[in-house]
């Protein structure tokens, strides 16, 4: 009974250790300038005030890097999740020349990490004018071979046998793929849909590297930029923390049984 | 595999996701490997003509740069502490979270897990503000005690464990969920034939969970040692690099030498190097797999 107790007592205080960054950040949010910077630190606000807020949209137009976050995570996960299902099930379910040497390859490919083509895709993505544009972000994001492996993984094991119904009753093989083996791969589909999504609004390098202009900046760009100016304002910060945080704290928090299998699914692959 | 295999359609299917991996990452890598052996630079992003092949040159100048040592050195520093640090505090919070005598686990669950799915740069830029050395929560908790304020991120002794602790903070979750999974798949039996045989709960951690996750514990070193070496966002945020460069990252030189300074051949050397750690350690993870099983 007292081990049952002790193990509670350890979980919970634990567990708070590890919220109190956020404790602290949603705190001090509220608060006006100059009360975050307070010896004891303290976390309730007193008074209450939403004026850090209001300086983060009304001022600094934080709103337009909230919607190129929003928007750029949004539509690449739209592409991402299109041509990686594609090229999942044609690995999964087709027969073709190469297969087998292109499939390795890019297995073999996946231990290269992304910062080695940033030099390159920053002068390719520049010749093309896309440098400082929504498609500078849009087209790295396009397709990984992780998402690739993963939903191959998951058509495999559809039945050949729905597919070849399908087919007798005279459908394309487009039609297979849109209407059979997609509402099939839901599952793995909602997983890495939240993957691509919570990645690209989570990135800094290569959006870093690739927006070059205030307006255009996704948050965590926005936001590091705005640390450089406002070191001396914990409290307009974290009101900038919680903005970038709070939407991917509620989309997992919405779809966090398909994330955690994922990281399962991405951990047994060896 | 039955099906009427119709190739068209294969390739149909193919092609958007493979030629935009192709396009996209392929040929950089590639173009990356030939930059590396040129002197691309400001001026060639204006003139492509200026640019000259210098051999190796690059890498003879790398290791010849006393800041490449020093971003090579921090790098190491921060794999090498984070690494074990946050493998073992996620192997206990896995253990503890695995318990039988734990109800209500996933609450626990969520918050060591919500650290991770949270923007790096945003959870950077609290903890700058946890750390500061007047007004932050740690130096308040250790004045509790008695010790004096530290100016952890201004202090070359102090920045770099700084990151470290925040960073074990931030990943500890994902390698918890993995742990997790891995000791679920634990055969039930093994443990009661131990305790029939009398065994004590510390001999069996010894000689059943820890065997028995051998190979969860090699992935997880792998991914944990890849994903950290690549640590940029952290230093960028919470100290630039400093003070006195203390905790410039390989990336991070990268990026400013590519970058800031657009000296994008030595950046693309600089790049190769960092690609060559991350497949040597890669392949000797691999080895210590191959010989475990």
């Amino acid at each position: 009974m007292i081990k049952k107790y002790l193990l509670y007592a350890f979980l919970s205080v634990t567990s708070v250790i590890t919220l109190i960054p956020f404790i602290w950040m949603l705190g001090a949010s509220f608060m006006f300038d100059g009360k975050a910077s307070v010896f004891p630190p303290i976390f309730l606000p007193d008074p209450f005030t939403f004026t850090q807020y209001q300086i983060l949209f009304e001022r600094l137009n934080v709103w337009r890097n909230f919607f190129n976050s929003l928007i750029l995570s949004s539509m690449v996960t739209v592409l991402y999740i299109t041509f990686t299902s594609m090229a999942g099930y044609a690995f999964a379910k087709y027969r073709f020349r190469g297969k087998k040497f292109l499939f390795n390859l890019l297995l073999s490919s996946m231990i290269i990490p992304s910062q080695v083509t940033m030099l390159p895709l920053f002068l390719l993505l520049k010749s093309m004018g896309f440098i400082n544009t929504y498609m500078a972000i849009i087209i790295p994001g396009l397709a990984n071979i992780f998402g690739i492996f993963l939903i191959r993984q998951y058509c495999i094991s559809i039945p050949d046998s729905l597919i070849e119904a399908a087919r007798m009753d005279g459908a394309t093989d487009f039609q297979i793929y849109r209407k059979v083996i997609l509402p099939l791969a839901v599952p793995i589909l909602v997983t890495l849909a939240i993957f691509s999504f919570l990645g690209t609004w989570n990135d800094f390098l290569w959006p870093l590297i690739a927006l070059t202009d205030d307006s255009m900046y996704t948050l965590p760009v926005a936001l590091a930029n705005l640390m450089l100016e406002h070191t001396k304002d914990p409290e307009l910060m974290m009101a900038g923390s919680v903005v970038t945080v709070i939407p991917v704290i509620i989309v997992f928090l919405a779809l966090q049984k398909y994330y955690i299998k994922g990281i399962m699914m991405g951990s047994v692959k060896e | 595999m039955k099906i009427k295999n119709n190739i068209n359609a294969a390739y149909f299917f193919l092609a958007p996701a493979l030629s935009a991996i192709f396009i996209f990452f392929f040929i950089p890598v590639i173009a990356a490997f030939i930059m590396s052996f040129t002197d691309f630079d400001i001026y060639a992003l204006g003139d492509l003509s200026t640019v000259r092949f210098i051999g190796i040159n690059n890498y003879l100048k790398l290791f010849d740069d006393p800041l490449f040592y020093t971003a090579l050195q921090n790098t190491f520093y921060f794999v090498i502490m984070a690494g074990p640090l946050s493998i073992a505090v996620s192997l206990g919070a896995a253990l503890l979270l695995n318990s039988k005598l734990v109800k209500y686990k996933a609450i626990f669950r969520l918050s060591y897990f919500i650290p991770v799915v949270t923007t790096l740069v945003a959870v950077a830029i609290v903890w700058r503000f946890i750390y500061h050395p007047k007004f932050g929560i740690i130096n308040y908790i250790l004045s509790l005690v008695g010790i004096a304020p530290i100016d952890w991120l201004g202090d070359t002794a102090t920045a770099m464990p700084a990151i470290v602790l925040m960073s074990v903070w931030k990943s500890f979750g994902y390698n918890m969920i993995i742990f997790i999974a891995g000791l679920q798949n634990i055969p039930e039996d093994l443990y009661e034939a131990a305790s029939i045989e009398g065994a004590t709960g510390w001999q069996k951690f010894r000689s059943i969970t820890l065997p028995m996750l051998a190979p969860t514990t090699i992935f997880i070193s792998l991914i944990t040692m890849i994903g950290y070496f690549q640590f940029f966002a952290e230093p960028y945020i919470m100290t630039q690099g400093g003070p006195l460069n203390s905790t410039l990252s390989i990336v991070q030189y990268m990026y400013q030498e590519g970058f800031k300074w657009w000296n994008m051949g030595y950046s693309a050397s600089i790049a190769f190097v960092f690609f060559f750690i991350i497949l040597l350690g890669t392949i000797i993870q691999l080895k210590i797999q191959k010989s475990t099983e």
